[in-house]
């Protein structure tokens, strides 16, 4: 019986399992290195849920490791009780304590669900900036209504204001999801989905799909760009001033799958074209939808 | 039927043509041409040997519970290699695939991701729990067999019927590119025009009847053929488990029959449940398939949870702690895994009251679960613990599983979740509890009923390399995923362009090596115990000094189990037995020994397999006529077998007095009694 070498095996596992996620820290362009009150937000309610429960399964893993041990069957110095099977006592802490943990995370995570929740609109001074999104096979198309334009793969946005996404796919289930801002909510077909985030330092951040939706997904990414007032109205300037215009037939050429597409912009939308998508599930028609992916 | 999509149908082979097989990828190919060598050589061998005859009698016709379940985990572990060679190539691409294609292709990635989990849920993980529990649960009861033997080995040749099915697409067709809950809209007709998601559909349909007639089985010998006395509060931890498993299973698996059958409507009939034209709903699909999947994972884990009371109990050798209190909660589990299905799309923005209702319950389900936990933890207090193979994975298990649990309730918080959902920590999730829970629950198991199935234990010194390299491998293998979700990687990626990714994900890979050497320890732990099978041989039937019924009988137990029904006294049947001979020192009074009879072997489980597999394969590439024909074979085999008017077989009493005088002799030396006492 090799008790002794499981005994050295354990200690050296236990540790080692609960230490990557807490050393990883801020040092990496992940979920815990927000750039936005949103991506704060949802990385504290995270990391405080996180802690709590380390209190219970810390002791907990230790606890199964060190009765494994002293109870082995060649320590003369533990006393056998084979016939200890109950204790009123300990199945009152054994009940109380997962759920005493449970009401105290329960509650972070009702109010944490309610003051995060993707679709509420981020309380602030300036007015938030609306971004139409619709997901493609397999690239974002970005539309900015109130400026008439309209971007693929790439979000341009001035820092500190709240950006108001409303979502809706033109073929299957995706989910727009940018790490740094948190949050992310489902594009989805005939559906439209809100999504607020502000980003509050300057910086490019990543932008993905984090739905699974078929031969292009790993090319589904995009950037969202926070800058200021200034060179965002640059960059509104310089779309408007060139490129083509997206209209129906623009919109048809989009419906076409295509991989790994660089960003680009729209000079004008055709007017009404997301409340247009939404309504038609993102197909021109019905009809036409049937016979095929390809349009 | 679009004219699109199969623009070739024929009436002989439907859609079926030469173009279906990918002779020019040699991955598949190579693959198959392997498996089918290898399957070749065990049928020549088993051929030359002349033991086809004895095959056909004795395991594939048997409707003995015992040899069933033997079948059901012999399944599960081919089923476990195949899906883990999957594992392999998804480990490996990702570790390779930094800004470059890799070495598969997207077609290739995506059928691969999508079978892995297909196979490890449906045919490993489901497969070996139901092997165990029908292996088990019959002679815990101390009963002969499950209430329904012939059913029972149908339902085998169905589950054996979907895994064929799958494996059948690796050549002829593909397999699905949607991830193993073929989401809709991706996996209607328009987006996934090929055959893959019909090889889903019809594979999980075919298997899933298999696992819902097993489910009504074991709940049927549950509720009603316990030996006498034993009543439901004397029942061992393991089969309330089972119970509360196939009362879910019962209850869960019409509804992903019915689902998919919607799917099925879809693709077959021009249907819009869920197309996105037309009024179709995807999200009615996605609510659907989790109300179904949740229960799952419980179906999954509820087992494990009773081998794990089983093991721990015996090996500390002591009774189980707070038994009543384990009973609660699995009970509790049972129920509120009906509440937490929506905890698997908080991103769909169903809004902030609906998520946190649903984060809420989610979080009172772990309550029962921690119970649990320190339930075993209180049950090695004060034991004298024997760290032999099935208490290291016992072990093992606790301290995984309890990490495991925690991220999953921080899952469960929806803020966390919006930031991690469908991440690979989510993977990292999910794996942490299956193989840390479940796979591990399925090896300890193996290992301790193996000696009553075969009559000689297992080797020690391999299953302790297999622990080792298991249970590091898993380590090495997802922690690092779980700081890659962390750093906002997404799932099913085939290729990515994050160079801060890589060294992570190597490291990974070297995870996988180390589980490929525990499972060629665990390979290598079968063929040295088969040739050391004298040394290794259990000759008391009570290899663990064990504390329920099935260890009262002899390793294997003969057909009828028991010659004479077991009287239950009380909790820990086998326990009490042994206690009151040593205070006696002497074995109880010779019952009184009668004929029985015991159902005879029936072939109709695997024809009416043989012809639904014929019928999934022809539903698969549209070949209606042979639809018909499995469909009306299938179904003529079962009248058939209800018209039998010959169904038993007779033992007489002088024989059961034989066998009962020979292990109760084994028994009375194993309890130290003289020879003279015993009869």
């Amino acid at each position: 019986m090799k008790v002794f070498d499981s005994r050295r095996d354990y200690r050296w596992v236990a540790p080692s399992l609960l230490l990557p996620p807490l050393l990883l820290g801020a040092c990496s362009p992940g979920v815990l290195d927000p750039a936005g009150p949103v991506a704060a937000g949802d990385r504290i309610v995270l990391l405080n849920a996180l802690t709590i429960m380390l209190g219970i399964v810390v002791p907990t893993i230790l606890a199964t490791l060190v009765f494994a041990w002293w109870f082995r069957a060649g320590n003369s110095k533990a006393t056998y009780r084979p016939s200890w099977a109950y204790s009123g006592r300990l199945e009152l802490l054994v009940w109380s304590i997962p759920a005493l943990v449970v009401i105290f995370l329960g509650g972070i995570a009702w109010i944490g669900s309610h003051d995060l929740d993707p679709s509420r609109p981020l309380a602030s001074k300036v007015a938030p900036l609306r971004v139409d999104v619709v997901a493609l096979d397999w690239k974002w198309l970005f539309i900015y209504p109130d400026q008439g334009i309209a971007s693929i793969n790439r979000v341009v946005a001035p820092v500190g204001t709240p950006i108001a996404f409303h979502i809706t796919s033109a073929t299957v289930m995706n989910s727009l999801f940018v790490p740094q801002l948190g949050g992310q909510i489902y594009a989805m077909a005939g559906m439209e989905t809100k999504l607020h985030l502000q980003a509050d330092r300057p910086g490019s951040y990543r932008g993905i799909s984090a739905h699974y939706s078929g031969k292009g997904f790993p090319g589904m990414v995009f950037r969202v760009d926070a800058v200021s007032p200034q060179q965002f109205a640059g960059w509104v300037g310089q779309a408007k001033a060139a490129g083509p215009v997206l209209d129906r037939a623009g919109y048809l050429a989009l419906l076409k799958e295509s991989q790994n597409v660089p960003p680009s912009t729209y000079r004008a939308v055709l007017p009404g074209l997301f409340d247009a998508v939404v309504r038609d599930s993102g197909t021109v028609s019905a009809k036409s939808a049937k016979d095929g992916r390809q349009q | 039927m679009n004219p699109d999509v199969a623009p070739q149908t024929s009436f002989l082979f439907g859609k079926l043509g030469w173009n279906a097989i990918p002779f020019d990828e040699p991955l598949p190919m190579v693959a198959s041409g392997v498996v089918a060598t290898a399957i070749l050589g065990v049928l020549i061998w088993t051929w030359r040997r002349g033991y086809f005859p004895y095959l056909w009698r004795e395991w594939i016709t048997s409707v003995d519970h015992k040899r069933i379940g033997v079948m059901y985990c012999l399944l599960a572990g081919l089923m476990l290699l195949r899906g883990f060679s999957d594992a392999i190539m998804m480990r490996s691409q990702q570790a390779i695939a930094y800004a470059n294609n890799g070495y598969l292709p997207s077609d290739h990635y995506d059928q691969i991701f999508s079978a892995h989990g297909t196979i490890m849920i449906f045919f490993v993980a489901m497969t070996f729990m139901i092997g165990l529990m029908n292996f088990v649960v019959p002679l815990q009861l101390g009963v002969r067999d499950v209430a329904f033997p012939t059913l029972n080995s149908v339902s085998f040749w169905l589950t054996a019927s979907g895994a064929l099915l799958i494996n059948v697409s690796l050549v002829v067709g593909e397999f699905a590119k949607t991830g193993w809950v073929v989401y809709p809209p991706l996996s209607e007709l328009r987006f996934s025009p090929g055959v893959g998601v019909d090889y889903y559909l019809w594979a999980i349909q075919i298997s899933g009847v298999g696992t819902l007639l097993s489910g009504v089985n074991l709940v049927t010998t549950i509720l009603k053929m316990r030996a006498p006395g034993m009543g439901y509060t004397r029942m061992p931890m393991f089969c309330w488990t089972a119970l509360a498993s196939n009362l879910l299973i019962v209850a869960a698996f019409p509804i992903l029959t019915t689902t998919l059958a919607m799917l099925t409507l879809d693709r077959y009939l021009g249907f819009h449940f869920f197309t996105n034209e037309l009024g179709g709903n995807a999200m009615m699909f996605v609510n659907l398939i989790w109300a179904w999947g949740h229960p799952e994972v419980y179906i999954l884990i509820l087992p494990a949870f009773g081998v794990f009371s089983e093991v721990v109990s015996t090996f500390s050798g002591k009774p189980l702690f707070g038994y009543r209190s384990m009973i609660l909660a699995t009970m509790a589990i049972c129920i509120l895994s009906f509440m937490v299905w929506l905890h698997h799309f908080f991103t769909m923005g169903a809004g902030a009251d609906v998520n946190g209702f649903f984060g809420v319950t989610t979080m009172i389900i772990a309550v029962p679960t921690g119970v649990k936990v320190f339930n075993w933890l209180f049950t090695m207090y004060g034991g004298r613990i024997r760290f032999t193979t099935p208490m290291l994975w016992s072990v093992g298990f606790m301290v995984t599983f309890v990490i495991g649990g925690m991220t999953g309730v921080l899952l469960a918080v929806p803020p966390a979740d919006f930031v991690l959902h469908n991440s690979v920590f989510l993977v990292a999730h999910f794996h942490n509890v299956i193989i840390g829970g479940v796979l591990f629950g399925a090896f300890a198991g193996l290992t301790y009923w193996w000696p009553k199935a075969f009559g000689f234990q297992l080797d020690e010194k391999w299953g302790k390399r297999a622990f080792w390299l298991w249970i590091t491998g898993f380590y090495v293998a997802f922690m690092p995923l779980y700081v890659l979700g962390l750093m906002g990687m997404t799932r099913r990626l085939q290729r990515y362009d994050v160079p801060e990714w890589q060294p992570w994900l190597l490291v990974a890979a070297v995870g996988v090596v180390l589980i490929a050497g525990g499972i060629a320890s665990q390979i290598a732990q079968i063929v040295v115990s088969i040739r050391n099978r004298k040394q290794l041989a259990d000759v008391t039937g009570d290899p663990w000094d064990g504390r329920t019924l099935e260890w009262i009988t002899t390793s294997p137990p003969p057909a009828f189990n028991f010659a004479v029904l077991p009287d239950v006294e009380g909790e820990e049947a086998y326990w009490n037995v042994k206690s009151l001979a040593r205070e006696r020192q002497r074995l109880s009074e010779l019952p009184d020994y009668a004929d029985i009879e015991m159902p005879k072997n029936s072939p109709t489980g695997v024809v009416c397999a043989f012809f639904a597999t014929a019928m999934g394969f022809a539903l698969i590439w549209h070949i209606w006529w042979l639809v018909a024909l499995g469909f009306v074979g299938a179904w003529a085999t079962f009248v058939i077998f209800a018209w039998r008017d010959d169904p038993e077989y007779e033992i007489h009493a002088r024989d059961l007095e034989a066998h009962d005088r020979e292990r109760r002799q084994a028994k009375a030396k194993l309890l130290g009694l003289r020879e003279g006492d015993v009869a």
